[in-house]
């Protein structure tokens, strides 16, 4: 595309308007002469109305504007694990080594790595017939992650000539029929998907090792689901934990507006976690898409789009991808503002009308499918919502909550007490219960359901006994129902709290989640038993049995300790006559 | 010498339209020349070849459309040097102590730019306050923003000096230097932070920035502005450690709102703008340690929220920027206890970072788990009471009632004076957690019970 110059009209904040270019939608343009990037989102007669990504401070009418003729792509190729960008991937290490530990404007810096060489591995062969999707070879990117060469969609021909070597991404390492000279280094528009063959029934799940989440609101590979919680609920330390934990090949975590120290947190923490898959550091599967709340909020827009664009890269070379968008609320606001500069007419609560478009037009870049290669690839996107006054009948919340499959409802009450995950047992759901079924019963057990069930069963009818306790105290209530209380909360403590920062507890494998269920559901029945016998209320609360299951899931040696405890239990029960 | 227009256009609340001008740039300082001489501050808030608008810092009254419009050509910048410590400044910057000009080192823009993330260190470092519910259940680490949230009549600002005058790293010797942020406040108010500075000698390493209740509106725009930019010259040009305590947030806010509305801009809830997040965040994230840097910025904003409403939008954003928030609770206050602090609501989520062994000590995170989930359920008995009466309820249930009692009594209340050591603190709350039995303490980790809990130390 040509380029256009033309000049400056009007600037107020990140909105800047410009005269003298023909641009289309979406087209990237330089505005000022600082260059900084920007992107079209209006045009009006003969103006040009660009969001820009940096601050606009200092900036005036009549400076230089160039028009790309070209719309905001990524970069692609490796280099793009273990890296950390900002919302238009600019790589954030090598801006704090070019311009200081501030971020300053019109530095552009490529998303990937020029110089660096990378091994190549050739898998298809010179006279192969090729086409989009098909891999070339392969490139060991991080000891967990092997890059997968593909053929960029849309390109097909035969090979002329590919050969094993060191390249770096900018130098040709494959020439196909009709002269096509192929480079790792791809581009693709973010705001467009990629295209696959298929979408693919959800049947897998993502185990997450969190017990409230795997046990009883699990989310599939490909699915989506959103936490949307008032500040301090724990949104963030559940995206961090699905980060660390989750059984995925490559996670993207897109800080989207939220605070610079927890990315600090990510970026100190995960070179040093283990996947518990592999072994490796997690910053081996990791990427991070950055605009904190502090920068420009125009990238705020666009770090989703890059965000899920490096995700489906990688999903096309047939990898599980978790994606987390912490948090989805100021990508909605962004585009508010932005939509309120441009004087649109706004729908609810001061959103653009579009707002529940776009942010299913997000979701919908989710999925488990076939890829052009016929490999199976899913991205699994887990969005953050932060609603105003931790109210859900905000319009994010609510368009959310009518695309999303999953809901984790964090409660504000259950922060101030401290339990955590503070998910609501009682309001949180998952659409996919009935898909997942399968792999549970084939990879854990048949019982996993029934005692789902009979576990639910018990936390609800803790709540309609709590209101009664609520009106004449708990020593009222007949025994029975006092017994069901105290299994409830041991459901509730033992097994739905779980701690982040334990060492042990933090990630919770599903047998292990499975087993300890099991131990609890015991419990409460050799209890009952022991009430029907007519052992005393009293005496079954004071019995050791409950104590030593609160103990269990912080135990390294799980199975040991819980074959233990579990005899032990069996025994003090069998002194008062229950077997 | 730039040139003075005569084009104002309209004059409409704190917002100034010039016309026919040369290019002029976007956030660029304004002077207005007033007919009886005086003038006035502003910045450009839109700028185009037909029109550009000013908004004004010191209130348009007076302005009439022959006043004379200068665009000075630059964003506004605070000169700073070591001088301005000790020193005392309006909300716009002009020394009002009577004494000298700064001499500026350095000349350094307001708005700061947004630091890299990779730049970044992790505040880890435990401050302590001296002060139990802060120290055991809301640490603060260095490079933290914890505001508290309060209300009117509430005595936030006496727990602010007290944490000003207690805070300290163990083992390490340096002082904090205080910078004072003050939005709309009473003079009697701001009298009483500058006389607690005076008299403990904190004054000669703080820097204070007064903007009153009777000073102009818009200026409050740019105080914490001024405040942060002297705090990043001392932390990360001169290395030192510094405790930034801005008030009053709501009326920061306020003021936003008021130009909002002047612009006719679509508001966001209560009137606020729809960009008062991103606004907020552009002051609180300037809380910071770096890498390889020696100084930080902790910020304490304080924020009286009207009606005691934390849904109110002020708050409420701001409790989605910083990290966490210390609850000064009226209940606590009303029952004569000081600090009245109410945990529950409270959060330090970087606490997690500065506590545990070889920074305060191994059980730190378990008595904090401890302590919580008792008084969550002490305060739900007591609540209980209320409908079934004392007799009503069960042995377990009283326990958890005395230990509300005792907890509120014994941890949270202390001397304004008092200083405990983050051991003290500990050791109280392990000797609290004894009153309750051990098996209602499930979230805590066994191993450290066994160590701790009062009745595995008396058989020892
Ligand atoms: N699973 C968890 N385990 C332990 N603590 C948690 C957990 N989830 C949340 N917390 C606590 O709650 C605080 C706030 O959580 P965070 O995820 O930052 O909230 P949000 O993102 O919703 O504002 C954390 O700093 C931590 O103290
Ligand atoms: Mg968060």
């Amino acid at each position: 595309m040509a380029q256009e110059k033309g000049t400056i009209y009007r600037v107020a904040g990140p909105v800047v308007t410009a005269v003298g270019i023909k641009p289309r939608m979406y087209d990237v343009v330089f505005v000022s002469d600082l260059h900084l990037m920007g992107e079209v989102i209006l045009l009006s007669g003969n103006k040009s109305v660009i969001q820009v990504y940096e601050d606009t401070s200092g900036i005036r009418p009549g400076e230089s504007v160039l028009a790309t003729g070209a719309p905001l792509v990524a970069e692609l190729g490796p280099g793009l694990i273990t890296s950390i960008f900002d919302g238009i991937q600019r790589p954030l290490v090598v801006l704090q080594k070019k311009a200081g530990d501030f971020i300053t404007r019109g530095v552009l810096e490529p998303g990937l790595n020029r110089t660096k060489q990378w091994s190549f591995v050739p898998t298809a062969k010179k006279g192969d017939k090729v086409e989009g999707g098909s891999i070339l070879g392969t490139i060991q990117e991080t000891p967990d992650v092997q890059h997968r060469v593909l053929v960029p969609p849309n390109v097909s021909g035969t090979i002329e000539d590919l050969r094993e070597g060191k390249y770096t991404v900018e130098e040709p390492f494959c020439r196909l029929s009709g002269g096509t000279t192929l480079t790792l280094l791809q581009r693709w528009p973010v705001r467009t998907p990629r295209p696959y063959r298929q979408k693919l029934m959800p049947d897998i799940p993502l185990v997450t090792g969190q017990r409230i989440i795997d046990t009883f609101f699990p989310v599939a590979k490909g699915g989506t689901a959103c936490i949307p919680g008032g500040f301090g609920t724990g949104k963030t330390v559940m995206q961090h934990q699905l980060a660390k934990w989750s059984d995925a090949d490559i996670i993207v975590y897109i800080g989207c507006g939220e605070r610079g120290n927890e990315m600090t947190e990510v970026l100190t923490e995960f070179p040093e976690l283990k996947n518990p898959k592999t072994g490796s550091p997690l910053m081996d599967r990791t990427i991070l898409v950055v605009n904190t709340s502090n920068m420009p909020v125009a990238a705020r827009e666009a770090s989703v789009y890059t965000g899920i664009t490096l995700a489906e890269y990688y999903r096309d070379m047939g990898y599980g991808i978790a994606l987390m968008a912490d948090s989805t609320s100021r990508w909605a606001e962004a585009m508010r503002e932005i939509s309120s500069r441009l004087e649109e007419m706004p729908g609810e609560e001061g959103y653009p009308a579009y707002l529940a478009s776009r942010l299913s037009a997000f979701y919908e870049r989710s999925g488990r499918v076939t890829t052009l290669n016929n490999k199976e690839g899913s991205i699994t996107v887990v969005g953050a919502v932060s609603p105003p006054s931790a109210d859900f009948s905000e319009p994010v919340t609510q368009d959310t909550l009518r695309i999303t499959k999953v809901f984790w409802a964090l409660d504000t009450d259950l922060a101030h007490r401290r339990h955590f995950p503070a998910i609501h047992w009682l309001i949180s759901y998952s659409f996919y219960l009935n898909t997942l079924e399968k792999w549970f019963d084939d990879h854990v057990s048949t019982d996993w359901k029934s005692h789902r069930v009979k576990a639910m069963e018990i936390l609800q009818e803790e709540a309609s006994l709590q209101e009664i306790v609520q009106l004449i105290g708990s020593d009222a209530l007949p025994e029975n129902q006092q017994l069901t209380l105290e299994i409830a909360r041991a459901i509730r403590e033992i097994f739905l709290q779980q701690h982040a920062g334990h060492d042990v507890d933090s990630f919770c494998p599903v047998d292990k989640q499975f087993k300890l269920l099991t131990a609890i559901l015991e419990y409460g029945r050799l209890a009952s038993d022991a009430l029907e016998a007519g052992v005393p209320i009293g005496d079954i609360l004071s019995m050791k049995s409950r104590d030593l299951l609160a103990n269990i899931k912080y135990e390294v040696n799980f199975d040991e300790y819980l074959e233990k405890s579990v005899a032990a239990m069996r025994k003090e029960f069998q002194t008062v006559g229950v077997a | 010498m730039a040139k003075e227009y005569h084009t104002i256009t309209q004059i409409a609340g704190p917002l100034v339209f010039v016309e026919k001008t040369e290019p002029v740039g976007y956030s660029e300082v304004v002077r207005i020349q007033l007919p009886d001489g005086t003038t006035r501050r502003g910045q450009v808030l839109d700028t185009s070849g037909d029109v550009v608008v000013v908004q004004i810092f010191e209130g348009t009254a007076g302005i009439d459309m022959a006043s004379g419009v200068t665009f000075l050509g630059e964003t506004i910048k605070l000169s700073v040097s070591q001088d301005i410590l000790g020193r005392i400044f309006d909300g716009s910057g002009s020394p009002i102590d009577g004494g000298p000009r700064i001499i500026p080192d350095e000349r350094m823009d307001i708005t700061g730019s947004a630091i890299n993330p990779w730049a970044r260190a992790s505040p880890r470092e435990f401050i302590q306050t001296g002060i139990s519910t802060l120290d055991g259940l809301l640490t603060l680490v260095r490079g933290q923003k914890l505001p508290l949230f309060s209300g009117a009549g509430l005595p936030h600002n006496e727990i602010a000096l007290q944490i000003t005058r207690q805070a300290k790293v163990l083992g390490k010797e340096e002082e904090f230097a205080v910078i004072f942020g003050a939005m709309g406040i009473t003079s009697e108010e701001a009298q009483y932070f500058i006389k607690d500075f005076e008299r403990t000698g904190a004054l000669k390493r703080a820097v204070v920035f007064l903007n009153l209740a009777n000073d102009p509106a818009v200026e409050r725009i740019i105080t914490p502005r001024l405040a942060l930019t002297a705090a990043e010259y001392l932390a990360l040009r001169q290395d030192m450690h510094v405790l930034v305590i801005l008030t009053d947030m709501v009326n920061y806010a306020e003021s936003l709102r008021e130009i909002g509305a002047a612009r006719k801009e679509v508001p966001g809830r209560k009137g606020y703008p729809g960009y008062m997040y991103t606004d907020l965040a552009s002051i609180y994230e300037r809380a910071v340690r770096i890498k390889n840097k020696k100084g930080s910025i902790t910020q304490i904003p304080i924020l009286s929220i009207p009606d005691d409403d934390w849904t109110n939008p002020v708050a409420d954003l701001t409790g989605y920027i910083t990290e966490g928030q210390i609850a000064v609770s009226r209940e606590l206050y009303r029952k004569g206890i000081y600090p009245p602090i109410n945990p529950l609501p409270s959060l330090s989520r970087l606490m997690r970072l500065g506590i545990g062994p070889g920074m305060t000590r191994e059980d730190h995170r378990s008595v904090e788990q401890g302590l919580y989930a008792t008084y969550a359920k002490g305060r739900d008995v007591r609540d209980l009471i209320a409908i079934i009466g004392k007799e009503a309820l069960s042995e377990n249930d009283k326990k958890f009632l005395a230990f509300a009692d005792a907890f509120e009594q014994r941890f949270i209340r202390q001397g304004r004076n008092e200083e405990r050591s983050i051991e003290e603190t500990l050791n109280l709350g392990w000797e609290l957690v004894g009153m309750v039995p051990e098996s209602t303490l499930t979230m805590v980790d066994h191993k450290i019970i066994e160590k701790y809990y009062p009745d595995y130390r008396k058989k020892k």
